[in-house]
Order: C-alpha cells, then sequence, then structure tokens
C-alpha cells in the first residue's frame, strides 16, 4: 500500500509538474521567428531578428525549417502553434492562406499595399525576398559560356552532365523552355495535357544525363567539382559562393524564374501582435535594403530596393536587366497540380 | 508491504503502467491514427452536406441533375468553417488537379450573387461542365474511402469503379526500398560479424579503439556523414584521386549518385546496429568452448562452423533485424548520394505528409511499409525458428 500511494504522489507531482511547465511555456514564448537556415538565416539574424529583439527588449527566438504546407498544417491543427512568424514559399502561401492556416496581415502597419511590389502582397503574407533558380555554370571551367535552356540541353556542345533539382517544379518549365516555348508561353502550355507531355518528352532527352539533387548548397558542390558542367541554382547562392570561396559561377538570367518568400503569421499566435511589428521591422527600407549586402535576393518593398548600391544591383533577381526573359513561378499552377505531376514525376524517374 | 497477493498485483500493474501508457500513447494510438487516416474519408461531406445527400442518387453519367447543382450552390453559400473547408479542397484537388482553383473561384463567384440570383455553374467555369469533377464529387462522399490504399499500390478505381492501374511508381520504389534494406543488410552482417569477433577475441586499448571506431559514427551527424560521402565518393574525390593515381584505373569509376554510393553509405551508417548486437553476444560466450572444440577434435574452420557460429548466430539476427528496419526508413542518404534511381518509399511518404499534407496518402503508403515489413518479417521467423522472434 505504501508503494501504491507513493507512486500515485510521485506520479501526481509529476502530472502537476508537467501541466505547470507545459502552460508555463505556453504564455511566456517569446516571439519564434522560423526561416530557411543557413548563410541566409545568419544574414537575417544580424540585420531582423537581433535589433528587433534589441528593440522590444524581449529575446526572438529563430528556428529554421525546410518547407512544405504539411508542418504548417499540422502545427496551425494542434491548436496553439509553437511557431509565430514564418518564411514561406509562393504556395504554402497561396494553400496555407486558402485554409485559413495564417492570421490576416494589417497592411496599415506596414505603409500600406503600394510600398511593395504587387507580387508581393497578399492577404497573409508580406514578400520578403525576390529569388530565381536559373541555370549556373563554373566559368573557369567552362569557357564557351551557355546562354540558354537549349544549351543545357546540347550533350555535344556541352558534354558532361547537368544537374537538376529533383521534382517537377521547374524541370517542366526549364524543358519546354528549352523546346522553343517561349518562357512567356511556359504557363500557358504546361496548362494543357499536350504541353505536360511535351515537357517530359524533353526531359526524356536530358534523363541520362542528370544528376538530380535537392538541398540548395548541393548544386554549388557538384559545380565546384566538377561533377556537372551546368546546373539549377539558386541565384542568392551563386552570389554567396562567388563572395565567400571566390569561385567564378555564373548563371543566365533569360530563362530563368524568379519566386518571392513571404513571411506570414501562424494562425492564433498567442504573439500575433509583435509578429506583426516584426514583419513590419523586416519590411522596413532601411532594415531591408542591408539584406543584399549579405545574400543576393532581391527586395520586395520599393523603397529599399532603391538604396540598394549599383554594385550589388546587377546580381538581384529584381533589377530590371535581369528581369528581360525572365518568369514569375506560377504559384497557382502548382497549387493545382503538384501532387498529380509529382506522381508522374516519380513514375518517369522509376521509368 | 503486506503480502497480499491482490495488492502486490495491483502494485506490479502501477509498476508498468507507466510503460504501458508509453506504448498506447507512442505506439498504439499514432499507429491507430496512421490506419484511420488512411481510409476515412468525410471531409467534403462535412462542408457539403447538401451536395452529400443529393449526389447519392445520381448515376454518374454525363451531368448531375439540376438538384444537384443547386445543392452544391447552397452549401458554397452557406459560411464554413475555412479549415474543414480547406481540408476538403485537398481532398477533392488530390483527385482531380484544379478542383482548388474550381472551388475557390464558384466560391466568391456564387457568394457575390444575391441569393435568390440563379447561378448558371458552367457559365462561372466552363470545368462544371465536364463530367469528371462531378465524378470526383460523389467519389469523395463517403465517409471510408480505399482510394489512398489503392494509390499506395499504383491502383485507382476508374469512373465505373473497377479497379485499374494507375500513373505511378510506389510499387516499384517499394520494391527497391526492400532490395536496399536487404543487400545493406547483408553487407552489415559480411563485415559486422568478423568486426565484432575481432573486437571480443581482443582486449584492453585495441578493444576500445575498434569500439570507439564503430560508436563514432553513431555519435556523429547522420548529415554529416553523408556528406563526407560525398567528398570521398565524387568524381573528383579522394577514392577516385587515389585510384587514378595508383593506376588501377584511368578514367574515375562512378561511384556515386547511383545504387553504388548509397549501398555504401547506408552500410557504413548502419554498420554499428550491426555490430554491437553480435559483439554482446559474443561477450557472453564462454571463452573455453573454442579450446574445448578442439580438445576434441575439431578443426579451427569445423569449431568456428559448428561451436561459434551458432552461438553468434541470435546476434546476427537481431543485428539484421535492426539493420533492415532502419534501412527501410532512409531517405537523407539515398537523395544526397544516391540518383533517381535509388530513392526510397520514405521520401514518397515525406512528401505526402509534409509537402502536401495529403495525410491519408502518407498513412496508406506507411500502412503498406508495415504489413509487407510484418509478413516479412513473418516468414523470417518461420524460416529461421529463431527463439526469440516473436509470433514465430
Amino acid at each position: 500500500m505504501k508503494v501504491t500511494s507513493t507512486l500515485l504522489r510521485i506520479g501526481g507531482a509529476g502530472l502537476a509538474l508537467g501541466l505547470m511547465v507545459a502552460g508555463g511555456t505556453a504564455s511566456a514564448r517569446d516571439l519564434t521567428v522560423v526561416s530557411w537556415g543557413g548563410n541566409y538565416q545568419d544574414a537575417q539574424k544580424k540585420i531582423y531578428f537581433e535589433p528587433f529583439s534589441k528593440k522590444i527588449g524581449k529575446p526572438v527566438l529563430d528556428e529554421s525549417w525546410d518547407g512544405g504546407i504539411g508542418v504548417i498544417a499540422a502545427k496551425v491543427k494542434a491548436g496553439v502553434p509553437n511557431w509565430d512568424v514564418v518564411q514561406v514559399e509562393t504556395e504554402e502561401l497561396e494553400l496555407g492562406c486558402a485554409d485559413g492556416f495564417y492570421e490576416k496581415i494589417d497592411w496599415a502597419a506596414l505603409g500600406g499595399k503600394d510600398k511593395f511590389l504587387p507580387a508581393a502582397v497578399s492577404d497573409c503574407g508580406v514578400g520578403a525576398i525576390v529569388w530565381s533558380t536559373m541555370l549556373s555554370y563554373d566559368a573557369d571551367r567552362l569557357k564557351t559560356p551557355p546562354t540558354s535552356w537549349a544549351d543545357f540541353w546540347d550533350t555535344t556542345k556541352f558534354p558532361g552532365k547537368r544537374g537538376f533539382r529533383r521534382g517537377p517544379k521547374y524541370s517542366l518549365e526549364f524543358a519546354l523552355m528549352a523546346d522553343g516555348v517561349k518562357p512567356e508561353e511556359v504557363y500557358k502550355v504546361l496548362g494543357t495535357p499536350e504541353g505536360v507531355d511535351r515537357a517530359f518528352k524533353k526531359l526524356d532527352e536530358l534523363k541520362p544525363n542528370i544528376v538530380w539533387w535537392e538541398a540548395g548548397a548541393q548544386p554549388l558542390s557538384l559545380l565546384a567539382s566538377g561533377e556537372v558542367v551546368m546546373s539549377t541554382a539558386y541565384n542568392g547562392r551563386l552570389a554567396g559562393i562567388n563572395k565567400t570561396e571566390g569561385k567564378n559561377f555564373q548563371g543566365v538570367w533569360p530563362g530563368s524564374i524568379y519566386a518571392i518568400d513571404s513571411w506570414v503569421i501562424l494562425k492564433d499566435s498567442p504573439n500575433a501582435k509583435e509578429a506583426m511589428n516584426f514583419i513590419a521591422f523586416a519590411s522596413e527600407p532601411v532594415n531591408q535594403s542591408k539584406l543584399p549586402d549579405y545574400i543576393a535576393y532581391g527586395l520586395p518593398n520599393k523603397e529599399a530596393a532603391a538604396m540598394v548600391p549599383a554594385a550589388l544591383q546587377k546580381n538581384l533577381p529584381t533589377t530590371q536587366a535581369n528581369l528581360t526573359g525572365a518568369i514569375a513561378l506560377d504559384g497557382a499552377f502548382w497549387v493545382d497540380n503538384v501532387e498529380e505531376l509529382t506522381k508522374r514525376f516519380n513514375a518517369w524517374l522509376a521509368k | 508491504m503486506s503480502g497480499s497477493p491482490a495488492r502486490a498485483r495491483v502494485s506490479a500493474l502501477l509498476l508498468v503502467a507507466p510503460l504501458f501508457l508509453f506504448l498506447a500513447a507512442f505506439f498504439v494510438w499514432p499507429l491507430v491514427m496512421m490506419i484511420t487516416v488512411s481510409v476515412t474519408d468525410g471531409t467534403v461531406r462535412q462542408v457539403m452536406p447538401e451536395t452529400a445527400s443529393a449526389i447519392g442518387a445520381w448515376d454518374g453519367s454525363g451531368l448531375p441533375p439540376k438538384e444537384v447543382q443547386d445543392a452544391l450552390i447552397a452549401d458554397l453559400r452557406a459560411p464554413s468553417e475555412q479549415m474543414a473547408f480547406g481540408d476538403a479542397v485537398r481532398r477533392l484537388n488530390s483527385e482531380v488537379s484544379g478542383f482548388r482553383t474550381l472551388l475557390s473561384r464558384t466560391t466568391s463567384a456564387v457568394r457575390d450573387l444575391p441569393p435568390d440570383q440563379t447561378v448558371d455553374l458552367a457559365g462561372i467555369d466552363p470545368r462544371w461542365g465536364e463530367g469528371r469533377y462531378w465524378q470526383a464529387l460523389q467519389r469523395a462522399m463517403p465517409n471510408y474511402t480505399d482510394r489512398n490504399l489503392l494509390a499506395a499500390v499504383d491502383l485507382k478505381r476508374d469512373t465505373e469503379g473497377s479497379i485499374t492501374a494507375d500513373v505511378s511508381a510506389n510499387r516499384v520504389i517499394m520494391v527497391r526500398t526492400f532490395t536496399i534494406a536487404a543487400l545493406v543488410t547483408a553487407l552489415c552482417a559480411l563485415i559486422g560479424l568478423p568486426y565484432a569477433m575481432i573486437a571480443a577475441a581482443s582486449t584492453g586499448w585495441v578493444r576500445n579503439v575498434l569500439l570507439l571506431a564503430v560508436l563514432l559514427p553513431l555519435w556523429t551527424s547522420l548529415l554529416v556523414r553523408t556528406a563526407s560521402w560525398v567528398i570521398l565518393l565524387q568524381n573528383e574525390g579522394l577514392i577516385n584521386k587515389a585510384l587514378i593515381a595508383v593506376g588501377i584505373v584511368d578514367q574515375p569509376l562512378q561511384l556515386i549518385f547511383n545504387r553504388t554510393g548509397v549501398v555504401i553509405a547506408m552500410t557504413h551508417v548502419l554498420l554499428p546496429f550491426m555490430v554491437l548486437p553480435i559483439y554482446s553476444v559474443l561477450l557472453g560466450i564462454p571463452r573455453n568452448l573454442m579450446p574445448a572444440a578442439s580438445s576434441l577434435g575439431a578443426s579451427r574452420l569445423r569449431a568456428f562452423w559448428h561451436v561459434l557460429l551458432p552461438m553468434a548466430l541470435p546476434g546476427v539476427a537481431s543485428g539484421s533485424l535492426l539493420v533492415f528496419m532502419v534501412a527501410l526508413g532512409y531517405y537523407i542518404t539515398p537523395a544526397l548520394v544516391g540518383g533517381a534511381e535509388d530513392q526510397m518509399i520514405s521520401s514518397v511518404i515525406a512528401f505526402f505528409a509534409t509537402g502536401t499534407a495529403n495525410w491519408g496518402m502518407a498513412g496508406a503508403l506507411g500502412l503498406i511499409l508495415l504489413v509487407t515489413t510484418t509478413a516479412l518479417y513473418l516468414v523470417y521467423g518461420r524460416l529461421s525458428r529463431s527463439p526469440n522472434m516473436v509470433g514465430a
């Protein structure tokens, strides 16, 4: 009996303690901001998280994630999410906004919608960066520079393997461009079953020569080691490695696809107000304009973009010269089709 | 403490209660949830109750009668909880791509119109004039579905309801997953058994170094170990450079982004799970058995074959089970060092779980994996007749 009651007492005390800890952390959790990690998040820490923490006199926690609407859905459906502000990609913004996973944005607190690029404005999110996926190569290894996706497909002129992000997104678009579809018509063609067939057929040609990558740092090491002669890559990473490791990696802007990542606030975040203040802080021109110093992403706040020095402008996806022949990622298309096309893509890969 | 058997039983129960609670919370409950989520439907019924009752009578040919269309309009007009509506939309879009934009466009158009005005759905979006969107709605209405389970094995129901092949590669990827896991297990056993024997036979610092060499990788991040293999195995990597320098090959061997790379990296990562169980079994074997065998006239090989190996086999068996089970769930390593033909089923499950929040599909794939693994486990138990197997 003694054992029983002792056990009960211990159990009860443990339970009470557990509840106290859980309850305590839920109400007093500091603002938690989630972004993409790596040197991008290091930069954000310096120019957004730490100054904002100093301003409010409270700690700002930061975490990193790899994306996926399932992660957001799980957090929000669990009740009170343990994240407040999250940086999301176009599809996650659209999906989550439609499904009620995000709080509405207070645009008045940001100085109005017209301060931002039109594509960076949404009911649920504020554009944070503009980034591009582009054809890239090591200019020290490749003496004749490739200029188009047709060159990327041309294995006689440019022998060697190619790096491609595994998945239908971007692969199908670039395949159509290589097949002669004008960039601005890519999504129109891809919207038809024949267009999808055409893209897969074009991918067939290159399939034996493709090395598939998944994480954004991989194409850089593939290029650096000479494993591939060309690869798709993110523009910010290219400029970054040129700066830090003295590489001469070049990207081809015509035919590139740019996308906007946005800040969102998770539904029922206990720090929603502070979260909104943080987003406003990170969108202020004077703060945002510091970003290209660290990483070559375009800025959605027009005033901030104008403050970036000309030397840095040339690497940004938002610079006029770099926008020629580039297209925006069609979030609506991928929100509708990602599941079916991924299924087909996997089947195609396994063939 | 009193000696009453009833009380003793109560305290014994209380002692194991935490274990049972743990098992229930972290094993049984998730398992039940996984199975449930893969066969339940009904998210659409929940936000479209009127359509649900009206569409049941439709025979599925052509376009549904006007009552069904009116019921859908009424459902879309009624305010619904946004997240529940989102679940329904995700369910429908997963069956027919484009349902998401179709529904959001229709909903906002319907809600903008005055309530008494007649609505022409096909006028809002011509896709409502196609039968397949309506058929998908009808199929989404029952509370239970075999859709996810069928899709997990590359099957689907056509418009008549009979089962046909679907465009996907889950079966191929599943078979591949088991093949890679089996290959890695075999290699781990081949390397792990001699390694554990040497470690168990040695003493002092040699044993410590040998054990440390196995344990150290366990304490290193999986990502770091995998990335190191990339550096070693790539075309201009250490191994190829060494091979060329020695003159064994002229051209670099393709060791990475194919099955070779995956098997090498996974074998290395999983080797500790093989070595440690064998090692602990070997330690328990009395050291005088081998001398006893030779004193009875057995050669060293015969003594190993008839004495040591049978006694070490339980270690190999449990090591193999561990390695095989862990290997089945791998996807980071294949993603980084494998090619397109080396991706394993977990990457597909992860895509549905985190990428599209299609938890039904993720659950169904997990269930198929679980059932296949259990079946293999039972066959293995029957064949090996090992005493430490459950259910054999």
